[in-house]
């Protein structure tokens, strides 16, 4: 029994350690929505969406088969890892952090955090001692999170959500003083839904690099080298040729 | 101490910033659970009494409070009490809301009524299986209902009830796991922050977990010494 349990392991061993990146005809894209405009569902509720239009454009280009599936974000990476999918596609900021976790794609899209507040808000620009005591909202595991964790959280309480969604409700109810999202998000969420109620404090944060600096990219597992390769190359492409610019248009409008 | 220095240096998950993060989890899971269990259990001896009562305009409310409380998911019941509570109009502008706004009272007001339900119906099964011959020993001695219950009802009642209440207090905390999910940075909470920032899974719920087992052993240990103490005409005599 036991000499059948080491045959075994060592055979396992040996397939994975024999186990290839295969060539991929069907790509898989892991997506945590809503996160409108970037994923979410329209009104009849397809996927819809800036990352889901671009994704299956690149799909397109190169010639595979795009599959979206839904998974949290907070298990998004493990989730890639677990091979529930072979890729992020899904507002996804590159940082050291995580790239010692997933090969990144070239970046595809930079987007810059906001601070929002209701109308009328007492705070008028971003610092220590305005926000001291202050609640802020952030997305759990968020580079935001992560920005706003190390630089005021010794001063405000900081709130962490599951989803942009409960976030703009408590902002709502009042729990929250004010709110840290990327600012397209918090754009058509608080701006355009509640128009006249939200207003924009301070500047847009796109600094410092180690948070914000490189943009949004596809993640994918480190050993894919060459799909990530085939992606860029495709990027590339569209920029050229103006699929790129149309889709953005689509989204966020003339730049 | 230097070995632990050293373990701390050697990674990039464990560092003083995330431990204060778990510190900080520990003291609103402690402070949650005893508060919610403090305020549950005072709540729930009356309730119990009123429970076990003859009068069915008594008991009955009683009834469906535990009841519903006992049959639905905790979770649901305080997703219901901390979103529910801002669709009372204007509830921003009384004295109330500076509490209700944080995360911390809507989720003790949930594990209060949900801990008070389940400790009644603990109570309620102890004073009911207090057999007839010490309350009719009591009526013989001329006690008056109210002192009967105070004296021989209710002491010997919360002996039986003891073991059952133990873990009654051992679900809570585990049950206070949830209390992250209305942002409170409890013990899960700081788990959650930790996994999520550094993407790792293992590290970050197996240093929770070993928390958890801790406290768990400590409210153990305590029972059973409440039990040897409290229950001790109840072990077979040796000797």
């Amino acid at each position: 029994m036991k000499k059948l349990l080491t045959v075994s392991l060592l055979g396992l061993a040996i397939a994975a350690g024999t186990a290839q990146a295969r060539d991929y005809d069907h790509v898989r894209f892991g997506v945590d929505i809503p996160y409108e405009p970037m994923e979410y569902r329209d009104a009849d509720g397809e996927l819809t969406g800036f990352d889901i239009d671009l994704g299956n454009a690149l799909c397109a280009e190169i010639g595979v088969t795009c599959e979206w599936i839904e998974q949290e974000w907070d298990g998004i990476i493990p989730g890639l890892l677990a091979r529930n999918y072979d890729a992020i596609m899904s507002s996804m900021t590159i940082n050291d952090e995580r790239r010692q976790t997933v090969l990144f794609s070239d970046p595809y899209i930079t987007i810059p955090g906001a601070w929002f507040a209701p109308a009328g808000s007492e705070i008028e620009e971003i610092n220590e001692e305005a926000l001291a005591d202050k609640s802020i909202g952030v997305q759990r595991g968020t580079t935001f999170d992560s920005y706003v964790t190390d630089n005021y959280g010794s001063v405000a309480n900081v709130s962490r959500y599951s989803t942009a969604d409960d976030m703009v409700l408590d902002l709502q109810s009042q729990r929250l003083d004010l709110v840290f999202l990327e600012f397209i998000v918090g754009q058509v969420t608080l701006l355009e839904n509640h128009e006249g109620e939200y207003q924009v404090v301070g500047e847009m944060v796109t600094e410092p690099e180690e948070y914000f600096g490189e943009g949004f990219g596809i993640a994918f597992r480190p050993r894919d080298e060459a799909l990530a390769e085939r992606f860029n190359e495709a990027l590339a492409t569209l920029k050229e040729d103006g699929t790129y610019d149309e889709i953005f248009e689509r989204y966020f409008g003339e730049e | 101490m230097e070995w632990f220095n050293a373990l701390l240096a050697d990674n990039r998950i464990f560092t003083p910033n995330t431990i204060a993060f778990y510190w900080e989890g520990l003291v609103t899971t402690t402070q949650l659970v005893f508060l919610s269990l403090l305020v549950g259990l005072v709540l729930a001896v009356p309730l119990a009494i009123g429970r076990s009562s003859r009068h069915r305009w008594i008991s009955l409310p009683i009834y469906v409070y535990t009841y519903v409380f006992r049959g639905t998911p905790l979770l649901i019941q305080l997703y219901i009490i901390y979103y529910g509570v801002v669709f009372f109009d204007g509830i921003q502008e009384t004295f109330l809301w500076p509490m209700l706004r944080e995360a911390f009272y809507p989720a003790l007001i949930a594990f209060t009524l949900n801990t008070a339900a389940y400790t009644t119906e603990i109570f309620r099964g102890a004073i009911k299986a207090t057999s007839r011959g010490e309350i009719e020993a009591a009526r013989a001695y001329g006690m008056s209902p109210g002192l009967t219950m105070r004296r021989i009802i209710l002491p010997s009642a919360f002996r039986r009830a003891l073991p059952a209440y133990g873990n009654e207090v051992i679900f809570m905390l585990h049950a206070s796991a949830i209390a992250s999910v209305v942002t409170l940075m409890d013990l899960t909470g700081a788990a959650r922050f930790v996994y999520a920032r550094f993407y790792a899974p293992f590290e970050a719920f197996l240093f929770a977990a070993a928390i958890y087992l801790c406290l768990t052993f400590a409210i153990l240990f305590f029972f059973r010494w409440l039990e040897k103490r409290l229950l001790a005409h109840l072990r077979p005599q040796s000797g």
